[in-house]
């Protein structure tokens, strides 16, 4: 292997709340592809953020080249020759490819624009990376494979030294992923240091030289490929020491009711044919890998993203879903993972947001009756320690963990009987998580129950009573709490096949 | 303890009504402003008939000001409010004029001719998803040639005062003696008495207010946005019809081919009174001020001297200025939404 082209020592990185990045160590040589995993959350796009400059770094150094860099700014990084390739691209689908790969540096006769020679040169760069892609050819008219690969082309004609690859296989097909192992490993020939993060466990030993890991923002170690096992790398993600006492033992009644069951359901490659029951005071997690299919899921019970196919029981009795409305109407709640987009509406108040899905309950003729509504909020404020100066305070100045309460007040104003949590504690602390999962299982003592999507392991374990797994848009396994372990999981989230 | 602390909320105490009740007096301090600044250059300005010049050409604009209020806090725009105003006036007063229906049918026809399009308006943006600009560019320009077609052409008179069904101008025009009394002003006042109760204070005004500040999550909360979006452009289009009848009660004569640009001043009028272009903001005495200042300055500007054109550049810069001011308020709002959002 060739000379240490970058090296990262002790990156440290707070965000208000939570510790990002604790003393974190990278390495990568010239000509390696150098594999970065963990769970998600575990820290590796914010490492990834602190190279190319998009966040500052707390502490810690890193070195370029052999020079001490600090990056303020993508671009910068970029001038330097540090890209990332992003999971979701960064494509002006009206333009040309040529367009797109010279976009911002433009190359010029006079005024105008000399689109002949944007298109000789990125021809060029195909040639050199062996694709095949007509440079005039809209972007919006490549697959997302192709897609990929300008946006890589675009990475070399920066003349990148590092470039950083996240999840680029997530959204392509296998000859699509063949194809870009072969351009990797051309990459790797002409001395380029490939950072690539992936979920995949078996292009590990394919494509990679090296596997670093990380888990909850601290650096683990790292394998050489080769050597190295999927086991040896789980127990890597998950092995932190659990503060968090799993449930042993599952809390459903023996004889407990199914409260709804869903059949055959299917919508577009995430969902796809997915069957499961939910029992009456069952905490069922949801667990899986990013991507996996479970948001979607979600997302199609409760009517918020169309459906092809499936059916739907509530009580035994099949329903009709076909809007958030219809979902809300059969007592279904659904909290979403993405807090700012889809469930606050910020710029409102705490008791106007609390009240949204059950203004019926609060009218006086065609009248709100705000009296009624600052009450009843007032109750939740209290009940789930809400920190807010007052009931019409706007969401927009709360901390993430209250918005999340105030999310959660919205259904439990409503009294729904089937709630889904997506991601309940994502990007809040410590204390307002302990609430919430206090909350969780008051409610399920109440009689409700709950289907629990999450991305962290010991949650999963010590909240649930049941755990569906997914991988890639299917159910690929279902553990009792008696049986499920972190490993089990695992496994079941990342199966080859 | 030290947890608790830090979750305190960045910016304390500050509820919706104080900062829209803010803004509000900012425009209403320049409202008086304005009149003071008039006022003192010129002594013609300080005339009550001038104060009743300027109340009579603000009522239509101040009835479109506050329908539109509510599809821009949708985050949409209804362009068709300018020309839909005249074309309900054309209808109206053909039936009235032509036809020899009775003055209060006439009326009722203008504004459910308001109610009609705005129906058009709301089921082209809340259902088939076209976006508002366009949809509302397309009825305006139907409205405009529905307008022609209707009057042939050529202007309609609505009946004078003294003549048969002229009782209709006393609507907005009291004489009772020598003295003429502004008796649209109360009119206006009560209806924005009205719609700003409806805006604050019932399921319509919640759910489009928070459809303009996050519509997704509106959705994902059960409430039928498509329904609110479409009540949202009928509420513009009855206020359309509402002017349809302030403008012919106003004017001698109403002339097709005219009232493109009506709908700028109103939509102006509610920017400057502080609705939120984004939408999720704004308030109906806002948008009532703001109509006035746009009115003071039309009246006010040739008093001193200048001419039609340079209270349109004036306008335009009180215009930049209130978006500007719009856009640091949101971005005080959002900067909590950015620094969260980086913590995932």
């Amino acid at each position: 292997m060739g000379e240490i082209i970058l090296t990262m020592k002790g990156i440290d990185k707070t965000f208000p709340g939570v510790h990002a990045l604790d003393n974190v160590d990278f390495e990568l040589y010239k000509g390696e592809v150098h594999a970065l995993m963990g769970e998600n959350g575990a820290g590796k796009s914010t490492l990834m953020k602190v190279l190319t400059g998009i966040y500052r770094k707390d502490k810690g150094t890193i070195t370029y080249e052999g020079k001490l860099v600090e990056f303020t700014n993508p671009r910068e990084a970029q001038q330097a020759g540090i890209v990332i390739v992003h999971q979701e691209l960064n494509m002006l689908g009206h333009l040309t490819v040529a367009q797109n790969i010279f976009i911002g540096r433009e190359y010029m006769k006079g005024v105008k624009i000399d689109d002949a020679r944007m298109n000789v040169e990125a021809s060029k760069l195909f040639k050199r990376l062996n694709i095949d892609i007509d440079p005039t050819e809209k972007m919006s008219n490549l697959t997302v494979g192709k897609q990929q690969m300008c946006e890589i082309a675009k990475a070399i004609s920066h003349e990148a030294k590092i470039i950083v690859f996240d999840e680029p296989s997530a959204a392509l097909t296998e000859s699509e992923v063949d194809e870009l192992f072969g351009i990797i490993r051309d990459l790797k020939e002409k001395d380029i240091g490939i950072i690539y993060i992936t979920h995949r466990m078996d292009e590990i030993k394919i494509i990679t030289d090296r596997v670093s890991v990380m888990r909850d923002g601290a650096y683990v170690g790292t394998l050489i490929s080769e050597d190295s096992t999927k086991n040896d790398i789980i127990s890597m993600m998950v092995g932190r020491i659990i503060y968090e006492e799993p449930k042993t033992k599952s809390t459903v009644a023996k004889d407990a009711p199914v409260v709804l069951k869903v059949e055959n359901l299917n919508a577009g490659r995430s969902v796809q044919d997915i069957n499961f029951e939910l029992y009456k005071g069952e905490i069922l997690g949801f667990s899986g890998l990013m991507g996996s299919g479970r948001t979607e899921t979600a997302r199609a019970i409760f009517g918020a993203d169309p459906k092809e196919s499936g059916n739907i029981y509530i009580n035994g009795a099949k329903v009709e879903i076909n809007n958030p409305e219809d979902a809300v109407k059969h007592g279904i709640g659904y909290l979403s993972e993405d807090r700012k987009r889809f469930g606050i509406v910020v710029r409102r108040t705490v008791s106007e947001n609390s009240t949204m899905a059950n203004l019926e309950n609060f009218m006086k003729g065609i009248f709100i009756d705000k009296k009624k509504e600052n009450t009843e909020t007032e109750k939740y404020v209290e009940s789930l320690a809400i920190k807010t100066p007052s009931v019409d305070q706007l969401v927009v100045d709360l901390s993430g963990g209250n918005q999340q309460k105030v999310v959660l007040t919205k259904w439990l104003v409503k009294n729904c009987d089937i709630l889904i949590f997506d991601e309940p504690t994502r990007g809040i602390d410590v204390g307002a998580k302990s609430d919430i999962y206090k909350l969780m299982n008051e409610l399920v003592k109440e009689g409700k129950s709950i289907i629990m999507i999450s991305s962290e392991l010991p949650e999963v374990l010590r909240m649930s009573d049941r755990v569906i797994v997914m991988c890639e848009g299917r159910k690929s396994g279902e553990l009792r709490i008696e049986e499920a372990t972190q490993e089990k999981i695992m496994h079941l989230a990342t199966l080859d096949d | 303890m030290s947890r608790r602390n830090m979750e305190t909320p960045v910016s304390l105490n500050k509820s919706i009504t104080q900062r829209l009740g803010g803004q509000n007096i900012v425009v209403l301090l320049i409202v008086i402003g304005l009149f003071a600044f008039f006022s003192a250059v010129s002594p013609n300005f300080r005339r009550y008939s001038t104060l009743l010049s300027i109340l009579d050409y603000s009522y239509y604009i101040t009835l479109i000001g506050i329908g539109v209020t509510f599809p821009l806090i949708t985050g949409g725009v209804d362009l068709s409010i300018g020309t839909g105003l005249i074309c309900y006036s054309l209808v109206g007063g053909y039936m009235v004029v032509y036809q020899g229906w009775p003055v209060w049918l006439g009326m009722i026809v203008c504004v459910l001719c308001g109610a009609i399009i705005g129906l058009l308006n709301g089921v082209l943006i809340g259902i088939m998803d076209l976006t508002p600009f366009l949809a509302t560019l397309c009825t305006m320009m139907m409205t405009r040639g529905l307008g022609s077609i209707f009057s042939r052409g050529l202007g309609i008179p609505w009946p004078m005062v003294g003549s048969e069904g002229g009782w209709f101008r006393t609507i907005f025009k009291l004489n009772i003696g020598d003295v003429r009394l502004p008796l649209g002003f109360l009119w206006i006042v009560l209806l924005v008495i009205l719609m700003s109760y409806i805006l604050n204070h019932t399921k319509v005004g919640r759910y489009i207010l928070a459809i303009g500040s996050n519509k997704e999550a509106t959705r994902l909360s059960g409430v039928n946005v498509k329904l609110y979006t479409i009540i949202a452009y009928v509420i513009s289009g009855v206020f359309a019809g509402l002017a349809a009848i302030a403008y012919s009660a106003i004017f001698a004569s109403v002339y097709p081919g005219t009232g493109a640009g009506f709908e700028l001043e109103g939509i102006g009028g509610a920017i400057i009174g502080g609705v939120s272009m984004t939408g999720g903001a704004g308030s109906i005495v806002g948008t009532l001020l703001g109509v006035f200042i746009i009115c003071i300055l039309k009246t006010g500007l040739p008093f001193i001297g200048l001419q039609a054109n340079w209270q349109q550049i004036i306008t335009g810069v009180v215009l930049i200025t209130a978006v500007i001011v719009d856009l640091n308020r949101q971005n005080k709002g959002t900067k909590s939404i950015t620094t969260a959002r980086k913590k995932q």
